[in-house]
Parts: structure tokens; C-alpha cells; sequence
């Protein structure tokens, strides 16, 4: 049922224009966006099903055939893509709807709140779907211009400052992207992806060089690939707990997204994949060590975001059929745990009332069962064995030895180091605020927490252990969550299984090309 | 491909001078930077169009040949109305840090709060002042009454206005402001010193 497809994009954005229409009712606001990114859960659940056992669907917009209209292209990586990212956006979402309930005195307007967010989901979905690379741009810009508003809601002093660093460098890596589609229809004649996967490998090695690197430089930066993520840990922890979570979980892996498209079905023929293994360790470790260095436990896990995306670098730099199906399945573990974690972090700042690691104490006590909710997460993320993050680096790294190469061993080397750091950030947080008594707080000196950076805005060191109670929805809507990071490990087989499948339609771009135009590309 | 040399050059000054210009510490010109550097981009997209030819439309004996490409066209248009609305968001943002700028480190206080605070402030330093002379003048009859009380003549009118001015220095000692109140106590206070005491305010008619 291809129809379908489009709808993933049609609800949540004609449910944006109805959250406007109502916006004075809040719970109306409510039903209309949990309706309708459940129905996005829903055909995304269905789209996946099909899409494997049938193989991928292709929708021509508006039924202009492949070349001259826009194509709409669902194949297994896609389906993968839209289902893990509707069940990130209505978990937010409905965490973020029992925030709002709790929160009398909020900083955040909720009319604004859900328009901006379903506009956002539209935007993913779109360039999950995207065929086409200026429809891709376009998915970007929608995806970007709500997260601007996201980003800055109630407008309060620091959000603005952590706004505008956020939106200039996000307009930057649009007008490279922009520029390099201009560069590539200039060079080819077309923007389809298909198209172009033929048409850009018949190009001179030295013009696909240019163009290539042109639009590794736009998605990088919305990756946060090392050079280019300095933005990341700047802009992310100043806002609300559900829209970091979305962030953290999303934004990043859309970037990486369109990295493995560009090297898999774009520049299938030109090999860059030296350059990934680079930056991939770079972006590891240097992410890792900024993350050791924070005590402020937003910015510590924006740093461990920065790094675990140089896992995924890793795995699309080794090239392989087996090192691309890892990097899906990552990908997948990554988004989940990544928003589990900002979700447990909104959990701690309001039981705690702080997110510092100099001023929480004690909550071991106060809510075991925040403790519990962060530390399974926390140790999926760092790759303890039964969790999915040691499955997914596991299969990095035996992909990695079955292709070695000097780089790939120092790969593999930058990747256990950072598995390692990242244990030990997230348990010395946990240690710290969980299990340290309310007494010790006071009188803690350690050389290893006057080294700590605090963030900027922090407010008043005054040492204050607060106790709230969570409400239950944001409690049941982050258990759900670490129960499907646990998910992900017991249904490792069969996930592992179709991210191969996904890779192996990747590895072959005649593939996609045969998908998109069954009769051969003119 | 022949494309104009003058919007090649155009392109290429738009692009430095965007940049360049995009570097500056402010906002406004950072937002004139990225309007001009968008606007290249814009250019160099119609570059990519090749010659320029014949309007779009297939009639009669229109050689396809003829006609320029549209494509070009229809991404620049796009491309134009998502830099229009970002633009105007980025507006938004300016004028709101500006604004917060204006405040300083107040931050987030809305004017009249912060008049309020003046107002509460400075009412409060003349009350001080206004409460340093009371207790001048109390000073000087309780020296009366000491001279009253050593030649054993009481007067009663003097012990009269001895314990009203007793009254009156209780009640402004219970009014001591400290300076760093929160702006609601001083108002609080300054409501009551204005019930107790002279109207010593000097915005009596703006309460």
C-alpha cells in the first residue's frame, strides 16, 4: 500500500494547522497531536511490514512519473527510519503532555508547543521519504525551521543566546547544502537520486570529489561530525527536557541519515571512506574526553551524543554490506537510548531540582525509581553486555575485523576507548547523584569536581537538595521507553536481520536506480 | 553551458561580502550576511540553468531547444519563500535579544516591573531619610523632657506629645527597610509608611 506513504507527512502537518485552529484549547490541542503521530506509529508499523516482504515502494507525487515529478521512495532503511522516529515522537510527545499538566508556572506556551512539534515530525518524515535531493533540502528546512522555534520557546535570555548560535550554523549548513545541489544539477542535469546515482559516477573523479565533499560538509554539520559540532553542546541542553530528548534522539541521526544515503546510493562509485574512518575516531574520542569534562549532566550527555555519532561514521566508513547493517541497527539503539537518557535527565531535574552533578545528592533515596530508570540507559549507552549498545558495537567492530586495515584497528581501538570514557562519565554521574548521601554534599572537595566545568547558566551554587514528586505519565512514558532500549536486545535477531536485508538493497545502488525506474533511467 | 559572466561576479561579490559581513559580532549583521550569501545562492542556482532561452511553454513550433530550463527556477522560488519565513523568525530573534540586551542583567523583567522596583527603591531611601530627621527631633524632646523632669515641672501637653512621638519612633523602627529587600517587601513596607507616617513619597500620584 504505497498510498500510504504520503500520509506520514499529510497528518502531522494538517494536524498542525488544526492545533493552530484550536489553539485555546489545550486538551483538544492534545487529542488532535497524540492522534495523530499514533497514526503516523501506525502506517509507519504497517509500511515496515510490507516493505520487507515486498520490497520497496515508490510514490510519484501528484502522478508525475520518477524523472519529472517528485518521487517518494520507501525502501527498508527508510521504513526503519519513520518507525523508530514516530515512536520517539509520541513518547516525547506525551511525556512532554504530562510535563505541561504538572508544570503550573511553565516557561513553555503549549499553544506554540504542539503546532511547532507535529511541523517538526512532518519535517523527518519528509526526509526519510525524500527520492529526491531538493525534496530532501526542503524536509531539512521544514525539520529546521520548527526546531528553531522549538529551540527558543518562551524566549527566555539564555534560550535566545543558545538560539542563535544554533540557527546560524543550521542556515550555514543549508545555504552548502543548497549550493552543492545547485553545483550537482549544474553537473547532471537532474536532482533525483536515482538519476543522479548513475549520472554523478560517469562525472570526472576530481568534479564528484568537490561535489561530494560539498555535501559531506552540509550534513555534517547537522550530524555534529567532529570539526563541525561544536554547536551541539552549546545549543542543545538549554532547552526543554522533551524537545533536547527529540533533539538528541532525531536531529543528529536525519544527518546521518543523509550521509549513508550520500555514500551509499549518491556516490556509490566515488570512495571517501578513509575520510569517514578518520573523523569517525575523531569525532569518538574528542566527543568522549569534552563529555569527561562536564558536570552538568545535559551537556555531558550532548558531549556523549557528539561522540557515538563517530560509531556511526565508523560503520559507514568501513563500506561492507555487514558494516552498513551495524550502523543501521546503532542508529536505531542510538536514537532510542539517546532520548531515553534527556527523558530520565528531565526526570532528575525534577525530583532533584538541579541537573549539576555538584548539587544532586541523595536521590538513590528519594526516587529509586528515577536510579533504575537512568541506570539501565546509561549502561546500554557505555556497552555493557546484554544491552543493545554492546550488540551494536559488537557488530561494528566484527564488521571492522572483517575488513581490516590500519585505520580500521585504530577505528576499533577509538571505539572501545570511548565505549569505555562513556561508562565511566555516566556512572560517575550516577554515583554521584544517586548514590552519595544528602551529607556528603556539603563537605564534598575532590580535585575531580573543582576540575568539572560548570555550565555558564548555572544558577547559584547554593547546595540544595529539592524533592518533587514526577507525575505518573512522565514516569510510565520514560519506563516505556528503557523498556524498549531492553526491547531492542531481545529483539536483536530480527532487527539485526532486516538492518542486513536494508544494507544489502544499500549496497547495491541498481537497486534503489531499478526501484525508482523499473523501466530502466532515460 | 554559457553562463552570464556579470552574475558570475555578482555571485562571487554577494558570497565574500555576505561572509565577510556574516563574521560581525551583531545580529542584524549577521542576518544581512546570511540574506546576502542566501541570495548567491539563489544566483548560483539560476547559473545552473544554463542559457537563457524562450518561456517555459510548449506551443507550436516551439523548439524544445529553445526554451530555458525550468527547474532552476522553481528551486530558486522555493528556496526564496523558506528564506523569506526564516528571515522573518530571525527578525523575531533579534528583536527579542535586543530587547533582553536592553534590560541588561535584570534579564527577563518586564518594563513596568521594573519601574516598579525603582519606584519601590527610591521611595523607600526617602523614608530612611524622612526616619533620620524623626529621630533628630525625638532627640531634642527627650532632651526637653529631661529639662522638664530635673526643675519637677510637668507639663502635660509636653508628656502628651512625648508619648505620640514615642508612638511614632515604634512604628517607623518597625518599619526599618533593609536595602536588600526583595522589591514586594519594600512595596509592602513603603504602602505602610505612607499609612503611618507624613506622605513623604515622592510619586504620590502615580500609587
Amino acid at each position: 500500500m504505497p498510498e500510504l506513504i504520503p500520509l506520514m507527512v499529510l497528518i502531522p502537518l494538517i494536524a498542525a494547522a488544526l492545533t493552530v485552529i484550536f489553539g485555546r484549547q489545550p486538551r483538544l490541542q492534545v487529542a488532535i497531536s497524540s492522534t495523530a503521530l499514533t497514526a503516523t506509529v501506525a502506517i509507519s508499523a504497517v509500511q515496515i511490514a510490507l516493505i520487507d516482504q515486498n520490497g520497496p515502494a515508490v510514490v510519484a507525487v501528484g502522478g508525475w512519473a520518477a524523472p519529472w515529478g517528485i518521487a517518494l521512495v520507501v525502501d527498508r532503511l527508510s521504513a526503519i527510519m519513520l518507525l523508530i522516529s514516530a515512536i520517539m515522537l509520541l513518547g516525547v510527545l506525551i511525556y512532554s503532555i504530562g510535563q505541561g499538566v504538572a508544570d503550573r508556572h511553565r516557561e513553555t506556551p503549549v499553544s506554540i508547543f504542539h503546532p511547532s512539534y507535529l511541523i517538526l515530525s512532518a519535517g523527518v518524515f519528509t526526509t526519510f521519504i525524500a527520492g529526491d535531493l531538493f525534496n530532501l533540502y526542503v524536509g531539512f528546512e521544514v525539520l529546521l525551521a520548527s526546531s528553531y522555534v522549538l529551540l527558543t520557546l518562551g524566549g527566555t535570555g539564555e534560550r535566545i543566546r543558545a538560539g542563535v548560535t544554533y540557527i546560524i550554523v543550521s542556515l550555514v549548513s543549508s545555504l552548502f547544502f543548497l549550493a552543492s545541489i545547485a553545483l550537482i544539477y549544474g553537473a547532471t542535469g537532474t536532482v533525483n537520486m536515482a538519476q543522479l546515482s548513475v549520472r554523478l559516477g560517469e562525472l570526472p573523479a576530481d568534479v564528484q570529489l568537490v561535489l561530494h565533499v560539498l555535501l559531506l560538509i552540509g550534513f555534517g554539520i547537522k550530524a555534529a561530525v567532529f570539526p563541525l559540532s561544536f554547536w551541539l553542546p552549546d545549543s542543545y541542553p538549554t532547552a526543554p527536557a522533551p524537545v533536547t530528548a527529540v533533539f538528541a534522539g532525531l536531529l543528529t541521526k536525519v544527518g546521518v541519515y543523509a550521509l549513508i544515503r550520500t555514500e551509499t546510493v549518491l556516490f556509490a562509485g566515488h570512495d571517501l571512506s578513509a575520510l569517514f574512518l578518520v573523523i569517525g575516531s575523531l569525532t569518538m574520542i574528542v566527543g568522549i574526553l569534552g563529555a569527561l569534562a562536564q558536570a552538568d549532566i545535559k551537556r555531558l550527555l550532548s558531549f556523549t551524543l557528539v561522540s557515538h555519532i563517530g560509531y556511526m561514521l565508523f560503520g559507514i566508513g568501513l563500506a561492507t554490506t555487514l558494516g552498513l547493517a551495524a550502523t543501521i541497527y546503532y542508529v536505531v539503539h542510538h536514537i532510542t537510548v539517546q532520548t531515553t537518557l534527556f527523558l530520565t535527565t528531565g526526570l532528575i531535574e525534577r525530583t532533584g531540582g538541579a541537573t549539576s552533578i555538584n548539587r544532586l545528592a541523595g536521590l538513590l533515596k528519594a526516587s529509586p525509581l528515577v536510579a533504575i530508570l537512568f541506570f539501565i540507559p546509561a549502561l546500554n549507552l557505555g556497552g555493557i553486555p546484554p544491552f543493545s549498545g554492546f550488540i551494536g558495537k559488537v557488530g561494528l567492530f566484527m564488521a571492522g575485523a572483517a575488513a581490516p586495515s590500519p585505520l580500521v584497528w585504530i577505528g576499533i581501538a577509538a571505539g572501545a576507548i570511548t565505549s569505555l570514557l562513556t561508562l565511566y562519565a555516566l556512572t560517575r554521574f550516577w554515583n554521584m547523584a544517586f548514590w552519595r548521601g544528602k551529607g556528603e554534599l556539603k563537605g564534598y572537595e575532590s580535585v575531580l569536581i573543582e576540575s568539572l566545568q560548570e555550565a555558564p547558566e548555572a544558577p547559584d551554587a547554593s547546595v540544595a537538595v529539592k524533592t518533587r514528586t514526577v507525575p505518573a505519565t512522565m514516569l510510565a512514558v520514560t519506563a516505556g521507553m528503557v523498556a524498549l532500549t531492553v526491547a531492542l536486545t531481545v529483539f536483536a535477531g530480527p532487527l539485526f536481520g532486516i538492518a542486513e536485508r536494508a544494507a544489502e538493497d544499500l549496497k547495491t545502488p541498481a537497486f534503489y536506480i531499478d526501484t525508482v525506474f523499473p523501466g530502466g533511467v532515460q | 553551458m554559457n553562463a552570464s559572466m556579470t552574475l558570475i561576479l555578482l555571485m562571487a561579490v554577494m558570497y565574500a561580502s555576505g561572509v565577510y559581513v556574516m563574521l560581525e559580532r551583531s545580529l542584524t549583521r549577521v542576518l544581512i550576511g546570511f540574506l546576502l550569501v542566501g541570495n548567491a545562492t539563489n544566483i548560483l542556482l539560476f547559473l545552473m540553468s544554463g542559457r537563457p532561452g524562450l518561456g517555459p511553454i510548449m506551443n507550436d513550433g516551439v523548439d524544445a531547444a529553445d526554451i530555458s530550463d525550468p527547474l532552476p527556477q522553481a528551486l530558486i522560488l522555493t528556496a526564496i519563500v523558506i528564506n523569506l519565513g526564516i528571515t522573518a523568525f530571525m527578525l523575531a530573534l533579534i528583536y527579542r535579544s535586543w530587547w533582553l540586551a536592553q534590560l541588561g542583567a535584570k534579564g527577563d523583567l518586564i518594563d513596568d516591573e521594573e519601574q516598579d522596583l525603582e519606584d519601590a527603591l527610591a521611595s523607600a531611601a526617602e523614608l530612611r531619610r524622612s526616619e533620620d530627621d524623626d529621630t533628630a527631633i525625638h532627640a531634642i524632646l527627650d532632651a526637653s523632657d529631661e529639662h522638664l523632669d530635673a526643675t519637677g515641672d510637668v507639663d502635660d501637653t509636653a508628656r502628651d506629645a512625648d508619648t505620640d512621638a514615642a508612638e511614632l519612633l515604634a512604628e517607623l523602627t518597625a518599619l526599618d527597610v533593609p536595602t536588600d529587600t526583595s522589591p514586594i517587601e519594600v512595596q509592602r513596607s513603603e504602602q505602610a509608611g505612607r499609612d503611618g507616617t507624613d506622605d513623604t513619597s515622592p510619586r504620590d500620584g502615580s500609587s
